[in-house]
């Protein structure tokens, strides 16, 4: 690091050139895959086939089957990050009262299952439910009667919760191991009790990352298609697998970018909602 | 003689194989302002918390007006701490800072709308409630921690160097203001803190702590006047410490040159250490001086001089409002009553122990 003190005035505009030169590469990345694709689903989305502006790609998600589609996702990635959030809350508190040489350790134990190909967790999973699969091969062993999980709703939330779950942990862990342990000692020395002292001080002052927690689980969890397609079967479509049949099997561009706008719109209300309760701004939600 | 609030006996506490206290008796009078001082690591900040409750020692009782409260968790205790940092709430509003020990004890609305003017009153920032602690100055906020602790009416107050960080210009009102706040509350201190003239200016006691043991203890005079080792000495101010000859009962051999003093009891032609205070010697012509040297350094600082003078092959250190340039012959010349004699450790170890037994 360079001392700036004592600098002649010309030097913040090397500094800012330099830093000018820096962002280029990421401008063009950003222009060329997320501006332009945005702008191409916009263009379909709001297209016939014959390029004429029409409404109709996106009016389609009030159709029974789009809608039944949209509310199913919607219900299964709320149930799914309302279950991440009760299973990391206390996992992250966990972590964030260890001593700081055991913490990075136990960070990575949970973050380890992200190493692993994010199809090959689900396919696990999938051979493990699967009606002859390894859960109910054992449960039988014990003369016990099989289980009926995989092409369930139940079956998606599970998959969603495992693949998730590290993304609310770890915002979790943040906000929590960035609050002055003196804060907590502090309202234990002015009389309040461990739940008085949750509620008042550590649960409000981890509310940032309650937020992002909640946005990194819930917008994938909504969006994804493969985990339905690989535990929910054939039978039970959410509006990722909807808009994944329009490109690759109806080839209606036009329809699935159509209905990708309607789900952009429930992601940015969501951000919306959720910048609303970060006051501080703290959170990596937008 | 009021009671004993906080007696601590035969506190012990390891860290990690580290004995950080050990078997430490110390108790502390109602409304007596109490200084632990000593060096980082001494151990002082221990003592607090185990007093607070935020450490169990492994060794030893805690009793509160006689009361064992070593068990006893922090929320229980009828003390409250002011911490290094002041730890407000940060998501609080200064009134809410200030309300929330009264609102976990269940006062009424009034009560404590009333107690939080008093208390703003008390440290001088009326009309701050609505304001958000990131929004005052270090100086602001450790007022509002003390406010925040005072509304319940402690029988004791911690206080974890809690002008630390503050400037010197602020943290000499704040002692006052400690002072102040003290006398007016009726309330007992125990003060943490390693700046010698911090412990000096407030408190009616200090204990000096070294390596976890106590070195000494005392009002501000008595230790500064009188340490009772080189430590205390050392630590307390600046002073020369000489290695001497107790040749007997008031008169004592310093390089070389015989010193009336006033000291009595530590035998004949013993070897002990001396400590004069540089603001106690004082110079005058060669010829009327105990010992002759030569002035090797001369700075200014404002109330006084400080100058470096080499006699007999040792460095004395000198205060004084006369000014002798360098390279100025000079005698030294001491009071008896201005040499305190103490006893040589003979290893570290009794250096650290010494005072204990």
């Amino acid at each position: 690091m360079r001392k700036t003190t004592g600098k002649k005035p010309e030097s913040p505009r090397i500094i800012y050139f330099n830093q000018a030169a820096m962002t280029a590469p990421y401008l063009f990345w950003a222009l060329a895959f997320i501006i332009i694709p945005l702008l191409m689903i916009f263009y379909y989305g709001l297209t016939d086939k014959t390029g004429a502006f029409t409404l109709a790609n996106v009016a389609a998600i009030a159709t029974a089957e789009h809608s039944k589609a949209l509310w199913l996702a919607l219900a299964l990635s709320l149930v799914s990050t309302a279950i991440c959030l009760l299973l990391a809350y206390p996992l992250a508190m966990i972590l964030a009262n260890r001593r700081v040489s055991q913490q990075s350790f136990l960070v990575l134990i949970f973050i380890l299952p992200m190493w692993m190909n994010f199809l090959l967790r689900t396919l696990a999973w999938q051979t493990l439910l699967e009606k002859t699969g390894v859960i109910n091969a054992i449960l039988t062993f014990f003369h016990l009667p099989p289980l009926n999980i995989i092409n369930t709703p139940g079956a998606i939330v599970l998959g969603m919760v495992y693949n998730f779950l590290p993304f609310m942990i770890l915002p979790l862990y943040n906000s929590l191991t960035k609050i002055d342990p003196s804060v907590v000692n502090a309202a234990y020395d002015l009389g309040a009790n461990g739940v008085q002292t949750f509620c008042r001080v550590i649960f409000p002052l981890s509310i940032p990352g309650v937020i992002s927690g909640i946005t990194m689980v819930f917008v994938p969890a909504l969006t994804t298609f493969v985990i339905s397609n690989l535990l929910g079967g054939s039978k039970i479509l959410l509006i990722g697998n909807v808009i994944e049949q329009e490109f690759t099997q109806a080839s209606n561009w036009h329809l699935g970018s159509g209905l990708s706008i309607v789900l952009m719109a429930f992601i940015i209300v969501n951000m919306v909602l959720t910048g609303i309760f970060d006051k501080n701004g703290e959170g990596t939600a937008l | 003689m009021s009671a004993k609030l906080i007696d601590l006996q035969h506190i012990t506490k390891i860290y990690d194989g580290n004995t950080v206290l050990d078997d430490m008796n110390l108790y502390i009078r109602e409304n007596e302002f109490l200084t632990l001082l000593g060096p980082s690591g001494c151990g002082k900040t221990t003592t607090l918390r185990i007093i607070g409750g935020f450490e169990k020692p492994d060794k030893g009782a805690v009793l509160f007006n006689g009361q064992d409260i070593t068990h006893l968790p922090p929320n229980k205790r009828q003390l409250n701490t002011v911490f290094q940092k002041y730890a407000l709430f940060p998501h609080m509003t200064i009134a809410e800072n200030i309300a929330f020990g009264l609102k976990i004890k269940g006062k009424t609305r009034s009560y404590i709308q009333d107690k939080i003017k008093y208390a703003l009153k008390l440290v001088n920032l009326d009309g701050f409630e609505s304001r958000m602690p990131d929004s005052l100055s270090g100086g602001q906020q450790q007022r509002i921690a003390i406010a925040r602790a005072i509304v319940n009416e402690p029988k004791l107050l911690l206080l974890d160097e809690p002008l630390g960080a503050l400037d010197l210009k602020l943290r000499q009102d704040m002692q006052y203001e400690l002072i102040r706040l003290k006398n007016e509350l009726g309330i007992t201190f125990i003060y943490v803190t390693h700046d010698q003239e911090e412990a000096l200016t407030m408190s009616d006691t200090i204990v000096v702590m070294n390596q976890g043991y106590i070195q000494q203890i005392g009002t501000p005079e008595k230790i500064y006047n009188e340490p009772e080792n080189a430590f205390v000495a050392d630590f307390i101010g600046d002073s020369n410490i000489l290695p001497s000859l107790m040749i007997r009962d008031e008169l004592v051999e310093i390089l070389g040159a015989r010193f009336a003093c006033v000291d009595k009891g530590f035998g004949e032609n013993r070897p002990v250490d001396v400590v004069i205070r540089p603001e106690d010697v004082d110079l005058v012509s060669p010829e009327e001086g105990t010992l002759q040297g030569v002035v090797t350094h001369l700075i200014f600082k404002g109330v006084h001089y400080e100058m470096e003078v080499t006699a007999n092959g040792f460095e004395w250190l000198v205060h004084s409002t006369d000014m002798f340039p360098v390279g100025t012959k000079v005698g030294i010349r001491v009071d008896p009553f201005d040499i305190q004699i103490m006893n040589k450790p003979e290893s570290e170890d009794e250096e650290a122990v010494a005072i204990d037994a």
